[in-house]
C-alpha cells in the first residue's frame, strides 16, 4: 500500500485482536449505558441519603472529568507508552486544543470586529465573533495539534530521549505563557485575552437527559449527562484508535523504536517519520482532551495548564502500565477520581471520625510523586502491563551480571576445543 | 535506550544535506537577529544596558552553582537530576529559618554576616545529605534500568520534595530581610548592587574551589572516570558508588549554598520556586555544554545576562516573557548546537 515496505513476516493473526473488536466496544457500551441509566433515570428518584452518598463520592461532572484525562492520558500513552517519547509538556496540547475551541467558539472573535457563523450555536444575546458548528471546532482543533505537534517534533525528535523530554517541556512551559500574555504582546493583538480568558463558550446542541426527561437542546452547566455521553463516545473513539493502530504497521514500528531504536532503523523503520506520527497523533488526543476541557469549564484561562497536567497525565500512564490501553484507561480514571473526589472525600470522612484537621488534597504532591518513584523502583511496568513492555523494562536489570559469569557459549566452544574434538 | 545523535539513517541523503544547510542558514539567522537586538538597546541607553549586564552577573552567578549540579550529575550517571531545582528551594526554605529563626538576624551587622555564614554552611550540609539520600534510595537501584526509569523517578522526587516545601511554608510566597549589605553605588552611570557583589564574592572562591577538585583531587580523578566509563573506573579500583555518592553530595552542596544567596538577594520564596529556577539553570547548562563544568558556569551567566537584558532595556520583553525566553533559548540550542558552547560533541554510550 505506501511507499514504504516493512519487512515484517506473515504471522497468523494474534488471538486477541478478534476478541477486543468485539469485546470492548460491547463492554464500554454496556458500562456508558449503565451509567447514562443510573444518573439520568434512576439517582433522581432515589432516597436521599443514597442521593447524597453519589453525589460525594461519585459525582457525574468528576466522571466527565476523569473521561477528559483519560482521553489524555491515552494520547500521551501514545507517545511515552508506545513510541517510547518521554513528553513532559503534553498540557501544551491541551492548551491549544482549547483555546482553538475557545476562538472558534466564543464571540471574542481575537477583540476585532467580526461576525463569522457556520453552523454554530451563538449564545442568546451574542454579538459577533466566531462560531463554528462544534464537530468542525473539533476537527480544527485535532489539525492545528497534529500540526503543532509535526512543528514542535521536526527539529527535537532527534535529540537523545533525556534532551526531548526537557525541550518537550519547555514547550509545555511556553504555549500556557504565551496565553497567559498575549494579551499584551507588543504589537497590539489580543491573542488570547489574557489571564482573563475567553469565554463564554457556545453552548453545544446534544442530547440531554435530566431527571428522566429524555430531551435534545442546548446542553447546559448542569447536564451532566449529555456531556457523559459525548465524552465516552470520544473516549471510544480514542481506544479505537490506540487499539487499531497499535495492531498496524505503525504500532509495530513504534514499538520496535521503544524497544531499539538501533535495531528499529537497521529494520528499515523510518525513525523519524514513525516518531513524528506519534507525536501527531498523540496531539490529536490532546487537542480532543483540550477542547472537551474548555467545553467542561465554558471558557479558556491560562491558569490550569500548568507542569503538574503533564505530570499527572504521565504518572496515570505510569500508573496503568505504558503501552496498554487499558491500564491507562483505568489508571486515568482512578488516578482523576481520587484526585478530585476521593482524596479530598476521604480525608474529610477521616477528619470526621477521628476529629483531625489535616488538609489531605495537599497531599497530592507527595502521593503522586511518590507513586512515581515506588512504581518506577518496584513495578516498573505498571499495575496493568503488556507482558511485552515488561520483559523489555527489565531486561536492563541483569545487564550487570552479564560480565561476571561466563558467556556459556566460549565455555562450550573451549570444552569442545580442550577435548579435542575440533576437525 | 540506544540512540543516534545523527539524523534519522533512513532519510535520503539529499534531504539531509538539504536540511543541514537549511539548519546553518537558520542559526545565522538567528544570531544576527539577536546582535543587531543587542546593538539596538546599547545605542539607546548604553548606561541601561550595561547596568542590567552587570544585574544579570549577579543572578547568572546563582544560575551557575545550581548548574554545576546539574552538569556534575549529569556528567557522571547521565540522568538529568530533575529534583534538584526543589533542593535550591529546600535551601532557600532552610536558610529562612537558619538567618531569621535561629540566629535572629534581620539586618546588616558583625551577627548578620556571623549567621550569613553559618548558614551557608548548615544549609550546603542539609542540602547535599538530603541528594546523596536520594541518590541512596532511588536512583543506585536504578542505575542499570532504562532511561525513562530514572528520568521518572526524578520527576516524583522533585515532586516529593515541592511536598515538603508546600507542608513547610505554605502555598504562597514568603518573605525574609537580608542581612546582606543592601543598596547600590554607580560607576560611570553604571548601576552595581552591593548584594550581588557579596553574590560573586562568594561564588567566585567556590567555583576555583570545583574546578581543584575535579582536576586536581584524588577524588575528581575517580570522578571524572566514572564519567568516561563506570565499569573501566570499577576495574581499575575506583569505588564507583562512593564517587557516585560524593558528586551528589557536592552537587547538592552548590544548590545549598545559591539557595542560601537567592533568599538573602531576592527576598522571597515559595515552595514550586524549584522548577523555574532548576530549568532557568538546567538550561545554562545545557548552554554552556552539559557535563563541562567550565560550560556550566559560563552557560549560568549568559543566561543571567540574558535575563538582566531581557528585564532591564528599553526594547526587552519585560518579566513576563523572560521563561519563554529562556526556554525559546533553551529549544534553539538544543536543536542546533545540542553539545551547547563548551560541550564535546554527544557521544551516546550505546
Amino acid at each position: 500500500m505506501g511507499s514504504t515496505t516493512f519487512a515484517v513476516p506473515e504471522t497468523k493473526r494474534p488471538q486477541n485482536v478478534d476478541r477486543s473488536r468485539i469485546g470492548w466496544p460491547l463492554g464500554f457500551t454496556i458500562a456508558s449505558v449503565v451509567i447514562v441509566i443510573f444518573y439520568g433515570f434512576v439517582l433522581p428518584f432515589l432516597v436521599p441519603d443514597v442521593r447524597t452518598f453519589v453525589q460525594n463520592w461519585m459525582p457525574l461532572n468528576q466522571i466527565n472529568d476523569a473521561l477528559i484525562w483519560a482521553m489524555s492520558a491515552l494520547g500521551l500513552n501514545i507517545v511515552v507508552g508506545y513510541a517510547g517519547l518521554l513528553d513532559l509538556g503534553y498540557v501544551a496540547f491541551w492548551a491549544v486544543g482549547g483555546y482553538t475551541a475557545a476562538w472558534l467558539m466564543s464571540d471574542f472573535g481575537f477583540g476585532q470586529k467580526v461576525n463569522f457563523d457556520v453552523l454554530g450555536n451563538p449564545n442568546a444575546g451574542t454579538v459577533g465573533g466566531i462560531h463554528l458548528n462544534i464537530v468542525m471546532v473539533f476537527v480544527a482543533a485535532m489539525a492545528v495539534c497534529a500540526l503543532m505537534g509535526v512543528i514542535i517534533g521536526a527539529p527535537t525528535l532527534r535529540l537523545r530521549s533525556d534532551y526531548l523530554a526537557l525541550v518537550t517541556l519547555g514547550f509545555g512551559e511556553i504555549i500556557p505563557q504565551v496565553f497567559k500574555n498575549g494579551d499584551e504582546d507588543g504589537i497590539g493583538f489580543n491573542l488570547s485575552n489574557g489571564t482573563v480568558g475567553i469565554g463564554p463558550m457556545d453552548t453545544v446542541p446534544a442530547l440531554g437527559i435530566n431527571r428522566g426527561e429524555v430531551k435534545f437542546g442546548n446542553l447546559g452547566p448542569f447536564d451532566h449527562v449529555g456531556r457523559f455521553i459525548i465524552f465516552s463516545l470520544l473516549t471510544a473513539l480514542i481506544i479505537f484508535i490506540s487499539l487499531r493502530i497499535r495492531q498496524g504497521r505503525l504500532g509495530r514500528a513504534w514499538l520496535a523504536i521503544r524497544e531499539d531504536e538501533l535495531a528499529a532503523s537497521a529494520m528499515g523503520v523510518p525513525l523519524m517519520r514513525a516518531k513524528l506520527a506519534a507525536y501527531a497523533v498523540g496531539a490529536v488526543a490532546g487537542a480532543i482532551g483540550g477542547v472537551a476541557f474548555t467545553m467542561q469549564l465554558g471558557q479558556a484561562r491560562p491558569d490550569p495548564f500548568t507542569f503538574s497536567v503533564s505530570i499527572t497525565l504521565l504518572a496515570m500512564v505510569v500508573l496503568g502500565g505504558m503501552g496498554n490501553v487499558w491500564g491507562v484507561l483505568i489508571g486515568a480514571l482512578f488516578l482523576a477520581w481520587f484526585n478530585s473526589v476521593g482524596l479530598p472525600q476521604m480525608g474529610n470522612s477521616i477528619n470526621d471520625t477521628f476529629g483531625t484537621h489535616i488538609e489531605f488534597p495537599s497531599f497530592s504532591f507527595l502521593i503522586f510523586g511518590g507513586a512515581l518513584v515506588l512504581m518506577m523502583l518496584f513495578r516498573r511496568e505498571g499495575l496493568l502491563p503488556e507482558s511485552r513492555t515488561r520483559l523489555v523494562l527489565h531486561e536492563g536489570a541483569t545487564g550487570d551480571s552479564e560480565a561476571e559469569e561466563p558467556d556459556q557459549e566460549l565455555v562450550d566452544q573451549a570444552d569442545v576445543i580442550k577435548s579435542g574434538e575440533v576437525k | 535506550m540506544a540512540q543516534t545523535t545523527a539524523a534519522a539513517p533512513s532519510w535520503p541523503r539529499a534531504r539531509l544535506n538539504l536540511s543541514a544547510y537549511g539548519e546553518r542558514i537558520a542559526a545565522y539567522i538567528v544570531l544576527s537577529a539577536v546582535a543587531v537586538w543587542l546593538g539596538a538597546n546599547l545605542l539607546h541607553s548604553p548606561s541601561d544596558f550595561f547596568s542590567s549586564i552587570v544585574f544579570g552577573l549577579g543572578n547568572g552567578a546563582l544560575y551557575a552553582l545550581i548548574a554545576l549540579g546539574y552538569s556534575l550529575v549529569y556528567g557522571i550517571i547521565e540522568l538529568i537530576n530533575f529534583a534538584h531545582g526543589d533542593l535550591f528551594m529546600l535551601g532557600t526554605l532552610l536558610s529562612v529559618v537558619v538567618v531569621t529563626t535561629i540566629f535572629g538576624q534581620t539586618a546588616m551587622g558583625a551577627a548578620g554576616w556571623l549567621a550569613f555564614a553559618a548558614a551557608l554552611v548548615v544549609v550546603a550540609l542539609f542540602c547535599a545529605s538530603i541528594n546523596v539520600t536520594i541518590e541512596f534510595l532511588a536512583y543506585r537501584r536504578l542505575r542499570h534500568a532504562p532511561k525513562l526509569a530514572p528520568l521518572i523517578t526524578a520527576v516524583g522526587m522533585s515532586f516529593i520534595l515541592q511536598f515538603v516545601g508546600l507542608k513547610w511554608n505554605g502555598s504562597g510566597q514568603k518573605q525574609s530581610p537580608s542581612v546582606l549589605p543592601t543598596g547600590h553605588f554607580e560607576i560611570g552611570g553604571v548601576r552595581v548592587y552591593t548584594n550581588m557583589l557579596v553574590v560573586l564574592a562568594v561564588t567566585i572562591p567556590i567555583l576555583f574551589l570545583m574546578t581543584y577538585i575535579v582536576t586536581r583531587t584524588r577524588a575528581g580523578k575517580a570522578m571524572r572516570a566514572t564519567a568516561q566509563d563506570p565499569d573501566a573506573a570499577r576495574l581499575m579500583g575506583v569505588n564507583v558508588n562512593k564517587i557516585i555518592s560524593f558528586t551528589f553530595g557536592v552537587g547538592g552542596a552548590l544548590a545549598g549554598i545559591a539557595g542560601v544567596m537567592y533568599q538573602q538577594v531576592i527576598g522571597t520564596t515559595r515552595y514550586d520556586l524549584g522548577l523555574q529556577l532548576g530549568l532557568m539553570a538546567f538550561t545554562a547548562a545545557v548552554l554552556g555544554g552539559i557535563g563541562s563544568l567550565p560550560g556550566a558556569v559560563l552557560g549560568g551567566l549568559l543566561i543571567g545576562v540574558i535575563q538582566g537584558l531581557n528585564e532591564g532595556v528599553a526594547y526587552g520583553a519585560g518579566q513576563r516573557w523572560t521563561q519563554s525566553v529562556v526556554f525559546s533559548i533553551l529549544i534553539l540550542f538544543m536543536v542546533f548546537k545540542p553539545a551547547g558552547l563548551l560541550g564535546q560533541s554527544l557521544r551516546e554510550k550505546v
